[in-house]
């Protein structure tokens, strides 16, 4: 499904700041993988969604998505295929438009001309009512009205509203309180199910990386350290983790921050 | 008698003057409220709207000066657009560069004239008079046109901003990064709002040198703050509503605004004050909202001054 092929990238190359933030990555995705991916702040999980989008590009290594090669292919492009959501609950949607407005966008059905059809209204609202929030009776409301929660969800909606061949999550529930953290983590789950997407998903939370998907990958200075699924990881607890990061890294992972950061 | 008179003719002329502006405002509020582009080639776009309405109407076209005049303007505004999205210049600035060279562009097209004379020359305006003769309209001839033009361009925006274009339109003003994320190209909506908005002053332009009959390099100077000022008062009239009201209320700005000024003459003020009164209607209607929001702030610190 994505295939990462000795991807590399390094930010200020040349310089004295050169920093390499993806060092020669290699990656097979699975259909139907539902991996969760850890890892210090500044390990590159962020950047690798961003060269996979295409909002960076890669100095060398080639990116293949379902067969295609996009690995210089520009992002709004790659959207079609890819839905993301980032920790900003703000940065998915559009605050001065209605909530039917940003699924109409998202969907993209229609030609440039046309305008909402009676029959995305409905779909809009009946995708929307799974969401549990009675969004679905405020269609006209401007989004900028609603809470961070419901915003996040919304997107998780447009994202997903036609199933995208790739979904990436960049810490998605991190920004939100925890009760709706959990709802919206919920709703992640089952769409992803229901669906039977393909999901990439950065997450601090140790625990909820393993509980989540199939497959788990720990990130450490551009490089992935730990690729574990199946039999493997079904054993593993969070001590396990930072065991097996001590021994990977030489060095101590600092359990704080990507506990509770 | 004499007075009413008076203000009946002063009130038409502004009704007039405000219409026709109307459609730089309504210009604007597709740039500036909906795209979030403030476009400085406005005042150099209405010129160039103004100068090949007249070129083509003085050979004998008036008629095709309409469409000659919105497609002059939609080339200055592809020109602006791709300044600013494919050649990494800063948007504020590519407005100024095209501005500035418009100047000569409108010079060489009024054929390196400064001037252009309209009197004897059949215009829009002269044609709808002769449609009108003879009904109880036709002293009204220059209102008429002023308003078809006002209402088209409402029922346009109005539906062009709900298709799936229009809507990108909006979104690619407020959050880029979702208008990539749909996978449409923010680089092509805002050619295309840029695009449509110029047509729209650059037919201002036409419009306002047509029912004058005269058309000078300078006629569009200073339009953009005008223009905004307009618009801004318009949002105060029609703030938060849907987008056809929200364009509704961009069109009584300018009409507001014409009256304001055209009063404001009545009272003495020189016609040169014109551009010092929009200059400070937009600072105030900019920084207002913005100082309010300060005040809190400010006063305390004066307060802890003062304490000590």
């Amino acid at each position: 499904m994505l295939k990462l092929n000795d991807v590399t990238l390094t930010f200020s190359r040349g310089t004295q700041d050169a920093k390499t933030v993806l060092n020669h990555i290699s990656l097979h995705v699975k259909k139907g993988d539902f991996i969760s991916i850890i890892g210090a702040n500044g390990a590159g999980k962020s950047t690798l969604f961003n060269a996979v989008c295409g909002s960076l590009l890669t100095d060398s290594g080639s990116i293949i998505l379902d067969g295609v090669d996009v690995t210089t292919m520009p992002e709004h492009k790659r959207a079609k295929v890819i839905g993301r959501l980032y920790q900003d609950p703000m940065r998915g949607s559009a605050p001065g438009m209605s909530i039917e407005e940003n699924l109409a966008l998202a969907s993209g059905h229609g030609g440039w001309l046309s305008a909402i059809s009676k029959a995305d209204k409905k779909l809009f609202r009946d995708r929307l009512a799974l969401l549990n929030m009675g969004l679905e009776d405020r269609m006209k409301q401007q989004v900028g009205l609603l809470s961070g929660g419901q915003r996040q969800a919304l997107t998780l909606m447009m994202a997903t509203v036609n199933p995208p061949k790739l979904l990436l999550l960049d810490e998605h529930t991190a920004a939100l309180d925890p009760a709706t953290a959990e709802k919206v983590l919920a709703l992640t789950k089952s769409i992803v199910e229901e669906q039977k997407l393909t999901c990439l998903m950065i997450t601090h939370n140790m625990q909820s990386a393993l509980d989540l998907g199939n497959r788990t990958l720990m990130m450490n200075n551009g490089k992935i350290i730990l690729d574990v699924e199946g039999e493997e990881r079904k054993g593993l607890t969070v001590s396990d983790l930072l065991d097996r990061f001590r021994q990977v890294s030489k060095q101590e992972l600092d359990n704080d921050k990507i506990l509770l950061s | 008698m004499a007075f009413f008179e008076t203000v009946l003719g002063l009130s038409q002329t502004a009704l007039e003057l405000g219409l026709i502006s109307a459609l730089t405002v309504l210009a604007l509020f597709l740039s500036y409220s909906m795209l979030n582009v403030c476009d400085l080639s406005t005042d150099g776009c209405f010129t160039l709207g103004a100068a090949v309405g007249a070129v083509v109407a003085l050979s004998g076209h008036p008629l095709l000066s309409i469409p000659a005049a919105m497609l002059a303007g939609m080339l200055s505004g592809l020109i602006t657009a791709f300044l600013q999205t494919r050649m990494g210049i800063n948007s504020l600035l590519a407005g100024i560069i095209v501005n500035t060279a418009l100047y000569s562009v409108n010079i060489a097209v009024m054929g390196n004239a400064s001037l252009l004379n309209m009197n004897k020359v059949e215009t829009v305006f002269t044609k709808m008079q002769a449609v009108l003769s003879g009904t109880f309209l036709s002293g009204q001839y220059k209102l008429i046109v002023a308003l078809i033009a006002v209402a088209f361009t409402v029922l346009f925006l109005s539906l062009f901003l709900k298709t799936r274009l229009g809507l990108a339109i909006r979104a690619t003003g407020n959050n880029p990064d979702m208008v990539r994320s749909s996978s449409i190209n923010p680089i092509f909506t805002t050619t295309v709002g840029l695009c449509v908005a110029n047509a729209f002053t650059a037919l201002s332009g036409c419009l306002l040198a047509q029912s004058q009959k005269s058309v000078s390099i300078d006629i569009g100077q200073g339009m953009v703050t005008i223009a905004l000022a307009s618009l801004l008062m318009g949002t105060v009239l029609l703030n938060r509503r849907s987008v056809p009201l929200q364009a509704v209320g961009a069109v009584l700005g300018a009409i507001l605004f014409r009256i304001v000024y055209t009063i404001a003459l009545r009272f003495d003020m020189p016609a040169s004050m014109l551009k010092l009164v929009s200059s400070v209607i937009v600072i105030v209607a900019i920084s207002g909202p913005y100082l309010k929001q300060k005040m809190p702030t400010i006063l305390r610190r004066i307060k802890t001054k003062e304490g000590k």
